[in-house]
């Protein structure tokens, strides 16, 4: 008596469909993908039960840890604008290639006579370099005063818009740091800002 | 699957024909490749965005005199210790009318005294809201005016200021314990 055949199958899978499926995916992923900045120092930010995002556009934060201030600015155009304006306010000229530069760096924190050494460096660099952070101590020399300043100008200049000022702490700096900012912020008439939080659920 | 004939023409004719060749190619390497790059790009964005807390601070200009000088009765004073604590009191810190309390954050800490002084001071005063004036000292870190801001959030309360502290609260906390 023959033996029932069985067919033989194919151990092929057709991975057409999975094919589709993981390049939707990762074109949804590409598209809204935004790369991680590297801030210059590490920060833990406190946790809050705010819940309102963070602006992209308009928007400068001000980044405190380990008694420093740095600072970065949204938006390429942005930045450029207010490096041409700070030039010209502590006498500096910023080549074409400084501007590009600048406009590729996140968050910074030299003080202006240093700043042209740091934008020499090569991109990759610059994070590792260690920032002494921007002059925010005595009146006279309060460099975060005059960065927030012009690029308020620069953001009326560029998108006619009111710049958002943000401060982004460290969760263990103490108090005076985040004052001295805040009397900076202050003595221009930015009473209101955010404080960068991350999210908590509300312990009722 | 997508599959072409690819068999020459007619049984009939003998001529030379290719061999029948599979059109299916194998995805499983582009699969592969794909969601390396999936993976990749998952891991470099960033998923959660940071939030932000609108911080509103009193404006300090000199020449506008016309502020309203604030009842005492409806004024809680929090201050902002070291390791963590803070103290609150109602009224002046010459001559409070509730005596200082120390206590912590969150919850089980100033939320309870948040919401039963904000009831008493509307109750008393017949439906204003309680004026809170935040006070961080210099041994207050950062962490704990946001926590303190955020508490005022979750009470719902909004007339509150961060203050500069005076020497005579200072001693107030150095006498407590905690600066």
């Amino acid at each position: 008596m023959p033996r029932a055949k069985v067919k033989r199958k194919s151990t092929a899978i057709d991975m057409t469909a999975m094919c589709d499926v993981a390049f939707l995916l990762l074109t949804f992923f590409i598209l809204s993908a935004k790369p991680k900045t590297q801030d210059p120092i590490q920060t833990t930010v406190p946790a809050a039960t705010a819940e309102i995002a963070l602006p992209e556009s308009d928007f400068a934060m001000i980044l405190v840890g380990q008694g420093k201030a740095f600072y970065s600015i949204a938006g390429p155009e942005l930045k450029m604008e207010t490096l041409k304006l700070m030039g010209e306010k502590y006498g500096q000229t910023f080549t074409q290639e400084e501007l590009a530069a600048f406009a590729n760096t996140e968050s910074f924190g030299v003080p202006m006579n240093q700043l042209k050494q740091l934008l020499a460096l090569p991109a990759a660099e610059r994070s590792n370099v260690k920032q002494p952070g921007i002059p925010v101590d005595t009146t006279d020399n309060n460099e975060l005063f005059n960065w927030v300043r012009q690029t308020r100008i620069a953001d009326k200049a560029v998108a006619n818009a009111e710049l958002k000022v943000a401060i982004k702490g460290d969760s263990k700096e103490e108090y005076p740091t985040i004052a001295k900012i805040i009397k900076t912020l202050q003595k221009q008439q930015v009473n209101k800002f955010s404080l960068i939080t991350s999210l908590k659920s509300a312990q009722k | 699957m997508a599959e072409l004939d690819t068999s020459g023409g007619g049984k009939g004719d003998k001529k030379v024909r290719s061999k029948k060749q599979s059109t299916r190619v194998d995805l499983t390497a582009m699969v592969d490749l794909a969601f390396l790059l999936i993976t990749f790009f998952i891991l470099t964005t960033t998923l959660q965005k940071p939030k932000a807390m609108d911080l509103v601070m009193p404006d300090k200009d000199e020449k506008n005199n016309n502020q309203l000088p604030v009842p005492e009765s409806r004024t809680m004073t929090i201050l902002l210790g070291s390791n963590n604590k803070l103290e609150w009191y109602m009224g002046q810190p010459s001559n409070p009318l509730t005596a200082p309390v120390v206590e912590g954050y969150g919850k089980n800490g100033i939320r309870k005294a948040l919401i039963d002084k904000a009831a008493e001071v509307k109750a008393a005063s017949g439906g204003k809201e309680m004026i809170v004036l935040v006070k961080p000292s210099d041994k207050s870190t950062y962490e704990n005016m946001v926590s303190i801001m955020d508490e005022l959030n979750v009470v719902g309360n909004q007339s509150r200021a961060i203050v500069d502290i005076t020497q005579a609260e200072i001693g107030l906390l150095q006498r407590d314990g905690i600066y």
